[in-house]
């Protein structure tokens, strides 16, 4: 079935998610871009119009008045007002994308756990962009062999990092680590970000280190990861991994390793370039996900469908 | 009136990243009482990329930033304790945990041109009433009027101090005293000063921040630390002496644990010197942390770890980003083989 969304926030996130459900969403039916100033306040709001979408500035109250038009809600504000939105949409019986770190709802990587959270829940949150483009690789070496510690180190161009990332960088590091443990399967999980801001802009690109028996079929892993590979290029076309696992053992390091290795791999994510420039693919992998998550729940049988009894067609 | 130098002792932080991060909690506690008996004025602890850096980016430490601190608090009965962060690697956890442990004074480091990182950070840490100073590294990849914009933002979430940090030992003594000068002038805090030795300037570069007008310095016995190393505390403490400023810790005190305690410790491997591979960080603008690593993935991949260095100078990587270093040297081996395989096939 396809299912018909609402934007709430219409930043560059939502702005950047209403290009690519216009350019190439199958099944999901944008109907409206809410925020909350007037329409020649928001650039975002401008750019909706502009796209023949209706607007809505009263935040909250417009998604409100205009309940009956939506199955789902992207959630593209903040922490903060997510937190506030949440038991609306829950009382409205609208099913909301959080793009925010509010995780009201569990984590959620399209590729690796949305098909085991939907049926439980009505909100799933997003993660962080780092989480989004590691979190499938620790999950693919761990379906081959438990993975002890997973570390990841996203790296992205400084102009592609916010006020709101830069306000509570923090947040991104302890979010991200709980999700490589909680989503991704690692015992035990670390996050590091840094910001570069060489010109022209870096692109977004990740390292994924996971330490685990020093038995593991090393061939098997790097199958699993060209498998994942693949599948998260389904909703994030410019996902690519750029070194394959590849193995440090306790030549290659100064600390004690004991019975394990380690296994490097390497990302870079190329933004689409709708409405950010490709470089930004930390912010694209965001939309990107929240999109393939709203398609991936438009694809459920009905009965599996956590859209309850709502069904246009 | 003579001019006062405070002189922060980093054996036990920057002096980390020389050993792999991996002294003993007995170990530090050893260094830190003859610091303390040499009446240092502050002693750092810490992983070398600062508490949370225990990793495999950048090595893990043999003991937890808890462990080394509670062996160094008992000997630090006059010197005061700092702790270093870095927002992305730790996170206010870690401040929290280090507050509990006796840290004294929390410096929190970003990139020269990120400072705006660190606002959450820095509240912290005044709100649990400790000295926070802001550490600006890579100076030398700004102009100085970008290093003052940054520092004032420090200085703005409520920094008690802020920092030239030349993290690649890059800086001349000309770069020197336009940052610090500048700094000394619009900023209503103190402005510190630290070197790496990476162009042989670490001392030179030091008198100039002083001479500009920082009024805190930065060092490590026997010049430990990331790359070729960092000031040597010892030589500061006597050619500032020489040079008329007062400083507090004892000249022979400081030899003395130099000597006698730290130098014990350490392996030819380790002691940091100014050879070919730490004189490339100075000349390309590299993260002196780089150094072990970059050796390391030399060897592995069978490429001059100075073909490595320059080709990071010029990705202008930056402090935090050691991963790329195994990216550079697996690209730089995959050049060389198909280079190879082309020569073969044109015999």
């Amino acid at each position: 079935m396809s299912l018909d969304a609402a934007i709430v926030g219409p930043g560059n996130i939502g702005t950047d998610l209403m290009y690519k459900i216009l350019d190439r969403s199958e099944n999901i039916d944008l109907q409206r871009m809410v925020g909350i100033f007037p329409v020649e306040e928001s650039e975002g709001l401008q750019a909706a119009v502009e796209q023949g979408i209706d607007v809505g500035t009263e935040g909250i109250d417009s998604i409100e008045e205009h309940a009956d038009e939506f199955d789902i809600v992207f959630e593209a504000t903040s922490a903060g007002i997510h937190e506030q939105h949440a038991p609306v949409y829950e009382d409205l019986g609208l099913f909301a994308i959080d793009l925010t770190p509010a995780a009201i709802g569990p984590y959620t990587v399209p590729v690796v756990n949305l098909d085991d959270v939907i049926g439980e829940t009505q909100n799933i949150n997003m993660v962080t962009c780092g989480g989004q483009a590691t979190i499938p690789l620790v999950h693919a070496v761990n379906r081959v062999s438990n993975v002890e510690y997973a570390e990841m180190i996203s790296h992205i161009a400084s102009k592609s990092a916010g006020p709101g990332t830069r306000g509570n960088i923090d947040k991104f590091t302890q979010t991200t680590a709980a999700g490589l443990e909680e989503v991704g399967g690692a015992d035990d999980g670390k996050a590091i970000i840094t910001l570069n801001p060489a010109e022209p802009p870096i692109m977004m690109r990740n390292t994924v280190y996971t330490m685990v028996d020093e038995n593991t079929d090393v061939d098997e892993v790097r199958d699993s990861v060209s498998r994942i590979e693949a599948d998260v290029q389904t909703y994030v076309p410019g996902y690519e991994v750029t070194l394959e696992p590849t193995v440090k053992d306790q030549d290659d390091v100064a600390f004690d390793l004991g019975d394990s290795i380690i296994l490097t791999t390497m990302i870079e994510v190329e933004g689409e370039g709708q409405h950010l420039p490709p470089y930004a693919g930390n912010l694209d992998i965001m939309t990107s996900a929240a999109l393939g998550a709203a398609e991936r729940i438009a694809q459920q049988p009905v009965d599996a469908s956590p859209i309850g009894g709502v069904s246009d067609d | 009136m003579t001019d006062s130098v405070r002189l922060v002792d980093m054996t036990l932080r920057d002096g980390m990243h020389a050993v792999d991060h991996q002294f003993t909690p007995e170990e530090m506690a050893d260094v830190a009482g003859a610091l303390n008996a040499a009446e240092m004025d502050v002693v750092e602890v810490s992983h070398g990329d600062g508490m949370g850096g225990s990793s495999i980016n950048y090595g893990f430490s043999a003991a937890s930033t808890e462990e080394y601190l509670d062996a160094v608090t008992p000997e630090l009965t006059d010197t005061e304790l700092s702790v270093l962060m870095l927002p992305g690697i730790g996170t206010i956890e870690e401040i929290d945990m280090a507050i509990d442990h006796g840290a004294d004074i929390c410096r929190i480091a970003t990139h020269v041109t990120e400072a705006d990182v660190s606002e959450e950070h820095f509240e912290y840490v005044k709100d649990q009433g400790l000295e926070a100073n802001g550490l600006l590294m890579l100076s030398h990849m700004a102009e100085p009027e970008t290093v003052l914009e940054q520092a004032q933002l420090m200085e703005s979430y409520g920094a008690d101090a802020v920092y030239v940090m030349d993290s690649a030992g890059a800086l001349l003594p000309s770069d020197v005293r336009d940052r610090v000068s500048l700094l000394a002038d619009e900023l209503s805090i103190d402005v510190g000063f630290h070197a790496h030795n990476n162009l042989g300037l670490a001392i030179g570069n030091s008198l100039a921040a002083l001479d500009s007008g920082a009024v805190t310095i930065d060092g490590c016995l026997r010049g430990l630390g990331a790359g070729s190393g960092n000031a040597q505390m010892e030589v500061l403490v006597g050619t500032l002496e020489k040079a008329g400023y007062d400083v507090n810790p004892d000249f022979f005190g400081t030899m003395d644990a130099a000597e006698d305690v730290l130098v014990p410790m350490i392996s030819d491997d380790e002691m940091p010197e100014l050879d070919n591979d730490s004189l490339l960080l100075g000349y390309a603008g590299v993260y002196s942390s780089f150094l072990r690593h970059t050796r390391r993935a030399g060897e592995k991949y069978d490429i001059d770890p100075r073909e490595i260095l320059i080709e990071l100078g010029e990705m202008e990587v930056v402090g935090g980003q050691e991963d790329l270093i195994t990216d550079v040297a697996s690209r730089l081996a995959s050049e060389k083989d198909a280079e190879a395989a082309e020569a073969a096939s044109d015999d």
